[in-house]
């Protein structure tokens, strides 16, 4: 037993460097930091939703790679709004936002394709016999 | 005005939900009598109704579970003497009765027995490792527990009022939809899962928060105790998989109250989504009870063999892999459903995969024990029942993993027999281990340990006679929930799982007498040191019962085994530590909000099983604006003085000075 003057309910409330971060702390910062981040992030997620829209109408884009466009654009949607709004970093202090954003990203990643998997499987498989002759015909 | 509710509903036509609910209100009655009458009433209300206190909450949540567990014993036993005298012959319980027994069992198995008595482990045991004083959220962990019984209660209210389902312990649909089930009994299951389960989400988020953010100076990833690891684990899991669960039932709630289409057969829905979706929480949820089992068995393999746990970092690691992959294998629940050949294979490849990271932890108990100075007390004893146990109930389930053996054997006595081979023998025996482990850190006391072993020995024995002939009866065919059996040559075995009954009930008395017994010789029981066990992990640094702060002094610690470092050190330099500097502590201060949220919740699913409208918005404005009166609070801490520490931190020091000098006395470690 030592003598060490802590208490892990006050540490809680004081941020500190040496500590993770958790999911919805939020970092002490200069105002003018915060609007300018803020700002930055506005204008990358307004100018990737009007090249969304443009891209969706566009006629120089190869007709068939549109859809690829969109997907490309809405990750890079994604990672905005990680990187301006959820201040997701990859600095040490910030282990525990990626980790518990990794992990999910993963549970939903496997309950969804899982369950998509399977219930596209059982409909192939217990298709309806009428259904299945539309199909032979 | 009130709903679906009326006379009706009270069973007065079927004497034996009436007979023993006529014996519950009298039992309640007399228990509330006798409190008023001896004005018990401020010190429940100061003490545990609105504690905050990890320990207190971690006691109720095992009391809670260890009534709802003899409750749900008593389904079983209906459940096993009418299938024994259901042979060609009538039996004592109408179908629709048994259908709403072998429902409530599994009901209140799975959510209010064996979740709170984990939960009430996880909550007493965790923060006393984590060497802190309290949980991330203690307030928050108190309404989880009082949503926890306010599930509970609704469940025994449909005894009464009403009915419980008849559609198993996961209502399927179509039959649980409002066309084949249109009676209260899935609402009473809908509202009281749904309420329970939004307590458990509650812990799950506290002690994920817990772990990572609070412990001691000193307690990194790789030096805590390995129950820590698997209540992290755990509840990563609940976080997980919580809200699928919630979602799922709200859907079936939409289907059955607004005639929506999610799960029914016409109209686009589609019944086996909800197969699907249930499991995917379903199996999660079989390994959040077991996860903390097998950390209950690592601290007591350890404590009790005298040495370190063997293979620490592949203990960590094999839990780790098991809470990842049993997000993975929740098909397995359901291969006949008529998913093709690759679904099925790569599910049952997965399924057989888990088994490894539960292998490898089963080797690392066994090497603990070698070469160890093994002490064979009733902790012990649990624990080695559940590695032979569990061990074959695993290996049952590595071969109904096998899709083409499971084709034959789903839905079989076999299947019933497999999973509570690993459900008892993992989840029940660890907790009858876990509260004999950690009984004197709560109340001062040991339990009997006479008692204890029989207790032990009655339930090993009674569990496999009464589910060894049902391994038997499922190779020989015969179906689960049935009411009503028509095979002579199935006699033998099902009059054999009854004396195996008996012998379980034999083992049920043991450990009440165990109690009874521990409490009347509780001067000669008592703990004055604090460490009973000659434990490993910092909860034994504390006095029992452990004060409501804990720890005087955060300890600051090094190395895997905290408390045995700063023991052996104690120990070689014949002194404890020097006295540390005491100074005030703020505790988080009692609350009524969670009594006062459950009270409320309670009201609301009530009115929502009845479809008493009015009263359910009103249930939920109050319980809203408890929320709000809380969240306006003025004082969030109680304040104690340096001088109180002190004095209950001299008197632990005192007690250890005095076990100093014993030890060199006899020269010798404890």
């Amino acid at each position: 037993m030592s003598n060490l003057e802590f208490d892990p309910h006050e540490y809680t409330g004081t941020l500190d460097k040496r500590e993770d971060h958790a999911p919805g702390d939020v970092a002490e910062e200069s105002a003018g930091h915060w609007v300018l981040n803020a700002n930055l992030g506005l204008g990358f997620s307004v100018v990737l939703t009007v090249a969304s829209f443009w891209a969706a109408g566009a006629h120089w884009i190869w007709g068939p790679a549109v859809p690829m466009a969109l997907i490309v654009l809405a990750i890079a949607q994604m990672g905005v709004h990680l990187v301006y709004f959820l201040h997701i970093t990859t600095g040490p202090d910030n282990t525990n936002n990626v980790l518990a954003l990794a992990y999910g990203v993963l549970v939903v990643f496997l309950i969804l394709a899982g369950s998509v998997w399977i219930m596209a499987h059982l409909a192939d498989n217990m298709m309806p016999m009428d259904k299945l002759m539309d199909m032979a015909r | 005005m009130l709903g679906k509710l009326s006379w009706s509903a009270i069973p007065i036509h079927e004497p034996i939900p009436l007979i023993t609910s006529v014996v519950m209100i009298v039992v309640i009655l007399g228990v509330l009598g006798l409190i008023t009458f001896k004005g018990w009433w401020p010190y429940l209300w100061r003490e545990w109704i609105t504690s905050v206190d990890h320990k207190r909450i971690g006691v109720m949540y095992c009391l809670l579970g260890i009534v709802m567990l003899i409750r749900g014993f008593a389904d079983a036993i209906m459940m096993r003497s009418h299938q024994a005298l259901a042979i060609n012959a009538a039996g004592y319980l109408p179908p629709e009765h048994y259908n709403q027994i072998f429902s409530a069992h599994g009901t209140i198995m799975i959510f209010f027995a064996a979740m709170p008595l984990v939960i009430g482990v996880m909550n007493f045991v965790t923060p006393l490792q984590l060497g802190v004083r309290d949980v991330a959220f203690p307030t928050l962990n108190s309404v989880s527990f009082w949503l926890t019984a306010s599930g509970a209660l609704l469940v025994n209210l449909s005894l009464f009022i009403g009915e419980f389902a008849r559609t198993g312990w996961l209502p399927y649909p179509p039959l649980s939809e409002a066309t084949y089930s249109p009676g209260v009994g899935v609402d009473y299951y809908l509202w009281a899962v749904q309420i329970s389960g939004i307590g458990t989400l509650m812990t799950g988020v506290n002690f994920v928060t817990t772990v990572l953010k609070m412990r001691c100076p000193g307690m990194g990833y790789f030096s805590m105790p390995m129950f820590c690891w698997t209540t992290l684990a755990a509840s990563l899991l609940i976080v997980a998989v919580f809200p699928i669960l919630t979602a799922t039932l709200a859907m079936l709630s939409l289907d059955r109250f607004f005639g929506w289409h999610y799960f029914s057969n016409d109209l686009g829905g589609n019944p086996m989504m909800f197969w699907n979706l249930i499991w995917a929480w379903g199996h999660p949820e079989v390994y959040i009870l077991v996860l903390p089992a097998f950390g209950i068995f690592s601290e007591i393999f350890s404590t009790f063999s005298g040495k370190p746990l063997f293979g620490y970092r592949s203990m960590v690691a094999a839990t780790l892999f098991i809470c990842l992959v049993s997000l993975m294998v929740w098909l397995h629940h359901f291969f006949t459903m008529g998913s093709g050949p690759a679904v099925n294979t790569a599910f049952g490849i997965s399924t057989s995969i888990i088994a490894v990271g539960t292998g490898v932890k089963i080797f690392n108990w066994i090497f603990t024990m070698y070469g160890g100075r093994v002490r064979f007390s009733v902790p012990m004893l649990w624990s080695l029942g559940f590695i032979f146990t569990f061990v074959i109930g695993g290996m049952t389930g590595v071969l109904l993993a096998v899709p083409p053996a499971d084709f034959v054997l789903h839905n079989s006595m076999f299947l019933v027999a497999h999973f509570h081979n690993v459900i008892v023998g993992g989840v029940v025996f660890a907790l009858f281990a876990g509260i004999h482990y950690w009984f004197p850190k709560a109340f001062g006391f040991r339990l009997h340990e006479g008692w204890g072993k029989a207790a032990f020995w009655c339930a090993f024995i009674g569990f496999w006679v009464t589910f060894a002939p049902l391994y038997v009866l499922g190779l020989e065919g015969m179906t689960r929930r049935l009411q009503h059996v028509e095979i002579e040559a199935w006699r033998p075995m099902l009059y054999l799982s009854v004396v195996g009954v008996v012998i379980l009930i034999a083992g049920v008395v043991c450990q009440i007498t165990q109690l009874v017994v521990s409490i009347v010789r509780r001067d000669a029981l008592r703990d004055l040191t604090g460490d009973p066990w000659d434990g490993r992990s910092l909860e034994w640094a504390t006095p029992s019962p452990a004060p409501f702060f804990n720890f005087a002094t955060l300890p600051d610690v090094a190395g895997e085994e905290a408390y045995w470092g700063i023991k052996l050190q104690a120990i070689e330099s014949q002194q404890l530590a020097p006295e540390p500097r005491y100074a005030d502590i703020e505790m988080p201060v009692n609350s009524p909000v969670g009594f006062y949220t459950a009270f409320f919740a309670t009201v609301v699913g009530f009115s929502l099983v009845w479809q008493i409208w009015w009263l359910a918005i009103l249930g939920l404005a109050a319980a809203y604006a408890g929320f709000v009166v809380f969240a306006w609070r003025d004082i969030h801490e109680v304040h104690v003085p340096a001088e109180e520490v002190a004095r209950v931190d001299r008197a632990r020091r005192a007690a250890r000075e005095a076990l100093l000098q014993r030890l060199a006395h006899q020269g010798a470690t404890p």
